[in-house]
C-alpha cells in the first residue's frame, strides 16, 4: 500500500500475517500511522483488529511481516521492552493495588525515583480529573473511574504509541459520549499517538484522525472519517458504515447514502429519477428512514431530517412516492 | 517457566513413578522370608497367577467391587437432597450450610470413624435405642458387619458428594425451571427433564469422587467390618504387615490400580473439561 | 412453611444429624466418668488429665505436627509450580503426562502409594544407605501426595484469573518474573493458602501412608489413636477428638471471617 517510509511514520507495519491453527486472523496487512494522531481500527468481531492491536504490543508474534516503532523494528522484542502502553478492555486494573500504586506501577518498573514517581502519578491523576482518589482500591470505584485509572497507568509512561482496546465499550452510553471528547482532548493536548480499537462505527468516526476498516484479517480501506464515509472504496465498506444503497450503473456499483436522495409525493427535476412505494417508515427521532420499493432499482432506503417540529407526517406506508438524487450523490465503488 | 515444569516433574518422577516401577519389580519377583528385604527379585507372573486362582482374593475384588458401589448410592441417594436444599437456600445461608458439610472434613478422619465404634458396638446407643424403641428385640452388634462398613464410607465421603453435587445445582439458572413450569411441565417433571440432566456432571464427578477412595478402603473395614468382610485395600494391608509377602501385596497393589484406571481417566477427563469450561 | 421448604429443612435436618450426631456424642463422653462409652456415670475430667499426662500421646503430636508444617510448606512450594505450569504453560513436550503425574497421586489408592514409598525406601536403605525411616521418609511421601491437592486449587485459581491483568504489568514493564511476583503470587496466594491447610490437614491426618513408610521408631499421632482403637473404645481418644474439632472449627470460623472481611 505504501512504498517508503513517509517522513512523519511512528508506526510501520509490513505484509503481517498471523494464524490461529485454521484461521489467519491477520492476513498481510500494510499499514503506516502517523506521528500524532488518532488511528481507530474498525471491524466486527474476528475481523483482526484485536490481533493486530497485540501484536503492536508484542503479546502476540506475527507468523510473518513486520512491526517498526519510531524506526526501531519489534521483532523478537517482548512486550516489557517496547515503547507502547495499552489501555485494556477490561482495564486489567490491579485488584490488590490502591490507584496512586497501579497508575505508579509501570515508573517502578523503569525503576524511576520514588519523589518522582510521586509527582508523574499525581500529575497523571490530574489529567484524568482523579487527584483525590489516589487510595482507593479499584473495586471502590465506578466504571468511568476505573476507565479514567487505566488510561492513566498508561499515559504516565509517556509511550511513543499509546494503545486503546475498545476504551469506551465497558461504559454506559450517557458516559460514552462524554469520553469520547474527553479522549480526543487528551489525545490532542499531549500531542500522542493513539491506536483505538473499537467495533463501533460512529466511535471511530467521531474520534479518529484516520481510520482502518477491517474484514477478515485484510484492511479493507484506510482514510479520514469523511473518506471513508463518502468514497468508500468497496461494497463491503460502503454497506458496513451507515446505510448505503447500492446501485449497478454502467456494469459497475455506485453507493448512494439515504441522505443523498429527496423524497418528493410529485415527481423531482434531479438528473436520477425513479418511482416507489414507500414499504415501512422508522421514525427516530432526529430523522425518519424510509424503505421505498422502486420501480427497476430495487428497494432503497431514503432518510429525511426531521426539522420541523410541529409538521405531521407527510407520508404513509403503501403512499406512492417520487425519488430524486443528483449526478455526484452516488459514489462509484472499485470492487 | 522452565523451573515450574522442571521441580515438580524430578519431584514425581523420585517419588511416585520410581516407586511405582519399584512395585512392578517387586509383584514380579518371589517372597524370600529368610533375608530383609524378604524379596527375590524375579521374572513371573505366579503372584498374579494366584490372585485370579485363589478365591480369596476373587471374593475379595468383587466384594470390594459391591461395597464400594452401594455405598456411593447411598450417599448419592443422602447427598443429592442435601445439595439441592443446600443450593435452593437463600443466598446468605449458603456458605454457612457448605461449610458444616465440609468441617467434618477437616477433623480426623480415623476419629470420625472412631466416632461410629462407639455407637455401633453391643450395648452401643444404637443398640439401645433399637431395643428401647421395640424396632428390633435384640439387634446385636452391627459393629462388624458389612452394614457397618456401609455406614462407615457414607459418612466419611459424604461431603465428596455434596460439594460437586452442589457446584452443579446452583449453576443451575432457576428460570429454567420457570421456562418449564410456563411450558406445562409439573415440578417432578421439570426436575426429572431439567434439574437431573444438567446436574449430571456432578453426579459422575461425586460419585467418582466416593467410588475410588472406597475402593481401595483400609481403615473403614478394619475398624468397622467384621473378620468375614473382605476388602482389596484390607487384604493388600495385611499380605504385607502380617503375612510380610511383599511381592503378593505388590501384586495386589498393581491390580487394585488396573482396578481403578477406568473410574479415575473418567475423572480426569471431567476434571479438565471442566476447567476448559472456565476458561 | 411450605411443602417445599418444609422438604428442604427436613432433608438438611436431617442430614445435619447424620454428620454431628457421631461427633457430638464423642466430644459429650470425653467427659464420662466411666471407661465404657456405652453408659453415661457423671461428670468427670479424668480422661482430660490422662490425656495431658499422656507422653507417648503429646510425643506423637509434637511429631506429626512438625511433619504437617514442613510437608505442607514443601508441597505448597512444588504444588504451585505444578499449578502454575499446568495453567500458564503453553503445549510442551509430555505435557499430558505431565498433568497425569501432578494429578495421580491424588486418586492413587493410599495402600498402593504407601507400599510403592516404602519399596522407593527400602531400595535407597539397600544402594544409598539411607535415608533412616521416620521424620524425614514420613515427610517426603506426605509431601509427594500433598502436591496434587496444592496443584488443584492453584490452578483453578488460575484458570479464573484475569489474564489481562499480567498483560498489563508486562505491557507496562514487567519482567515475566516481575509480574509473577508483583501481579500474579500476590492474587494467589489465598489459594496456595488454603491448598497448605489441607495439605498440612492430610498430613496431619494421614495412618496408612505413615505406617508403610514410619519405620519402628517413629510414632505420629494417628499411629497411635488407630493402635489404640484397635483394642477398643478408649476415653483417651474422646478427648483428642474434642480438642481437634475444637481447633478445625475455630480454624474454618477463622478464614470464614478472615476471607469475608477483605472483601
Amino acid at each position: 500500500m505504501h512504498a517508503g517510509p513517509i517522513a512523519d511514520s511512528i508506526v510501520r507495519i509490513e505484509g503481517l500475517t498471523k494464524r490461529f491453527g485454521a484461521i489467519t486472523a491477520v492476513d498481510g496487512v500494510d499499514l503506516e500511522i502517523q506521528r500524532g494522531e488518532l488511528f481507530a481500527l474498525l471491524g466486527g468481531s474476528g475481523c483482526g483488529k484485536t490481533t493486530l492491536l497485540r501484536m503492536l504490543a508484542g503479546f502476540e508474534v506475527p507468523d510473518n511481516g513486520r512491526i517498526v516503532i519510531d524506526g526501531q523494528d519489534m521483532t523478537g522484542v517482548p512486550p516489557h521492552l517496547r515503547p507502547v502502553n495499552m489501555m485494556f478492555q477490561s482495564y486489567a486494573l490491579f485488584p490488590h493495588m490502591d490507584v496512586a500504586t497501579n497508575v505508579g506501577y509501570g515508573l517502578r518498573r523503569e525503576g524511576v525515583k520514588a519523589p518522582e514517581i510521586a509527582t508523574r502519578v499525581a500529575e497523571a491523576l490530574e489529567q484524568v480529573k482523579l487527584a483525590n482518589h489516589a487510595a482507593r482500591r479499584p473495586a471502590q470505584l465506578s466504571g468511568g473511574q476505573r476507565q479514567r485509572v487505566a488510561l492513566a497507568r498508561a499515559l504516565v509512561k509517556r509511550p511513543k504509541l499509546l494503545l486503546l482496546d475498545e476504551p469506551l465499550a465497558a461504559l454506559d452510553r450517557k458516559l460514552r459520549e462524554g469520553t469520547r471528547f474527553e479522549l480526543v482532548r487528551l489525545q490532542e493536548q499531549l500531542g500522542l499517538t493513539f491506536v483505538m480499537v473499537t467495533h463501533d462505527q460512529e466511535e471511530a468516526m467521531s474520534m479518529a484522525t484516520r481510520l482502518a476498516v477491517m474484514n477478515t484479517g485484510r484492511v479493507a480501506q484506510v482514510g479520514t472519517p469523511h473518506e471513508i464515509y463518502e468514497r468508500p472504496a468497496s461494497r463491503f465498506v460502503a454497506d458496513f458504515i451507515g446505510i448505503a444503497n447500492i446501485l449497478e450503473a454502467d456494469g459497475g456499483w455506485l453507493a448512494v447514502r439515504p441522505e443523498k436522495i429527496t423524497l418528493s409525493a410529485n415527481r423531482l427535476d434531479a438528473a436520477n429519477t425513479v418511482a416507489g412505494k414507500i414499504l415501512d417508515i422508522a421514525y427516530e427521532g432526529d430523522r425518519s428512514l424510509y424503505r421505498i420499493v422502486t420501480e427497476g432499482k430495487g428497494t432503497l432506503v431514503v432518510s429525511t431530517t426531521n426539522i420541523d417540529r410541529t409538521r405531521p407526517a407527510s407520508f404513509a406506508r403503501g403512499q406512492g412516492v417520487w425519488l430524486g438524487w443528483s449526478a455526484e450523490a452516488g459514489h462509484r465503488l472499485s470492487e | 517457566m522452565r523451573y515450574a515444569i522442571a521441580l515438580p516433574f524430578l519431584w514425581l518422577a523420585v517419588f511416585f513413578l520410581l516407586p511405582f516401577a519399584l512395585v512392578l519389580a517387586i509383584a514380579l519377583g518371589t517372597n524370600a522370608p529368610d533375608v530383609a528385604p524378604p524379596v527375590e527379585l524375579g521374572f513371573s507372573f505366579k503372584n498374579f497367577a494366584l490372585l485370579f486362582s485363589d478365591d480369596l482374593y476373587v471374593a475379595a475384588w468383587l466384594s470390594s467391587l459391591r461395597i464400594a458401589a452401594t455405598s456411593t448410592l447411598i450417599a448419592l441417594l443422602l447427598g443429592y437432597p442435601m445439595a439441592y436444599a443446600i443450593a435452593r437456600a437463600r443466598p446468605e445461608w449458603r456458605p454457612l450450610l457448605l461449610m458444616l458439610v465440609v468441617l467434618p472434613f477437616w477433623t480426623s478422619f480415623l476419629i470420625r470413624i472412631y466416632a461410629w465404634m462407639g455407637l455401633l458396638a453391643k450395648n452401643g446407643l444404637i443398640d439401645q435405642f433399637l431395643r428401647w424403641s421395640g424396632i428390633a428385640d435384640n439387634p446385636g452388634s452391627i459393629l462388624g458387619t458389612e452394614w457397618a462398613v456401609h455406614l462407615g464410607i457414607v459418612y466419611a465421603y459424604l461431603p465428596f458428594m455434596v460439594l460437586p453435587l452442589y457446584a452443579t445445582l446452583e449453576k443451575l439458572d432457576t428460570s429454567l425451571l420457570e421456562a418449564a413450569a410456563d411450558l406445562g411441565a409439573k415440578p417432578l417433571t421439570a426436575f426429572l427433564t431439567i434439574t437431573l440432566p444438567l446436574s449430571l456432571p456432578g453426579i459422575v464427578a461425586g460419585c467418582l469422587l466416593v467410588f475410588i477412595p472406597s475402593i481401595g478402603e483400609f481403615v473403614i473395614p478394619d475398624l468397622l467390618g467384621g473378620t468375614d468382610t473382605l476388602m482389596i485395600g484390607k487384604v493388600l494391608w495385611d499380605e504385607f504387615f502380617t503375612n510380610a509377602d511383599w511381592p503378593l501385596a505388590s501384586a495386589v497393589a498393581i491390580c487394585l490400580l488396573i482396578l481403578l484406571v477406568g473410574p479415575i481417566a473418567l475423572f480426569q477427563r471431567q476434571q479438565a473439561r471442566s476447567l476448559e469450561r472456565r476458561t | 412453611m411450605n411443602g417445599r421448604a418444609r422438604f428442604a429443612f427436613t432433608v438438611l435436618a436431617f442430614g445435619y444429624a447424620f454428620l454431628y450426631l457421631p461427633i457430638v456424642l464423642v466430644i459429650v463422653y470425653s467427659f464420662n466418668e466411666s471407661r465404657l462409652v456405652t453408659v453415661w456415670a457423671g461428670f468427670s475430667t479424668k480422661w482430660w488429665q490422662a490425656l495431658f499426662a499422656n507422653e507417648a500421646m503429646l510425643d506423637a503430636a509434637w511429631l506429626s505436627l512438625r511433619i504437617a508444617l514442613v510437608s505442607a510448606t514443601t508441597a505448597a512450594v512444588i504444588g504451585l509450580a505444578a499449578g502454575y505450569a499446568l495453567a500458564r504453560a503453553p503445549f510442551f513436550f509430555g505435557r499430558t503426562l505431565f498433568g497425569s503425574l501432578v494429578i495421580a497421586p491424588m486418586v492413587m489408592p493410599e495402600v498402593v502409594m504407601g507400599i510403592s514409598m516404602l519399596l522407593l525406601f527400602v531400595g535407597s536403605e539397600q544402594l544409598l544407605g539411607g535415608p533412616d525411616r521416620g521424620f524425614l521418609t514420613i515427610t517426603l511421601a506426605h509431601t509427594t501426595f500433598s502436591i496434587a491437592f496444592v496443584a488443584i486449587v492453584v490452578q483453578a485459581r488460575l484458570a479464573d484469573f484475569d489474564r489481562s491483568l499480567e498483560e498489563a504489568a508486562m505491557d507496562l514493564g514487567a519482567t515475566p518474573w516481575t509480574t509473577f511476583r508483583t501481579i500474579t503470587l500476590p492474587l494467589i496466594t489465598p489459594a496456595v493458602g488454603s491448598g497448605w491447610l489441607l495439605a498440612f490437614t492430610l498430613s496431619l491426618d494421614d495412618l496408612i501412608l505413615t505406617q508403610f513408610v514410619a519405620g519402628a521408631q517413629s510414632q505420629t499421632l494417628p499411629m497411635r489413636v488407630y493402635s489404640s482403637v484397635r483394642l477398643g473404645v478408649d476415653p483417651q481418644i474422646n478427648v483428642l477428638a474434642t480438642i481437634i474439632v475444637c481447633v478445625a472449627a475455630c480454624a474454618l470460623i477463622l478464614s470464614g471471617w478472615l476471607t469475608r472481611r477483605k472483601v
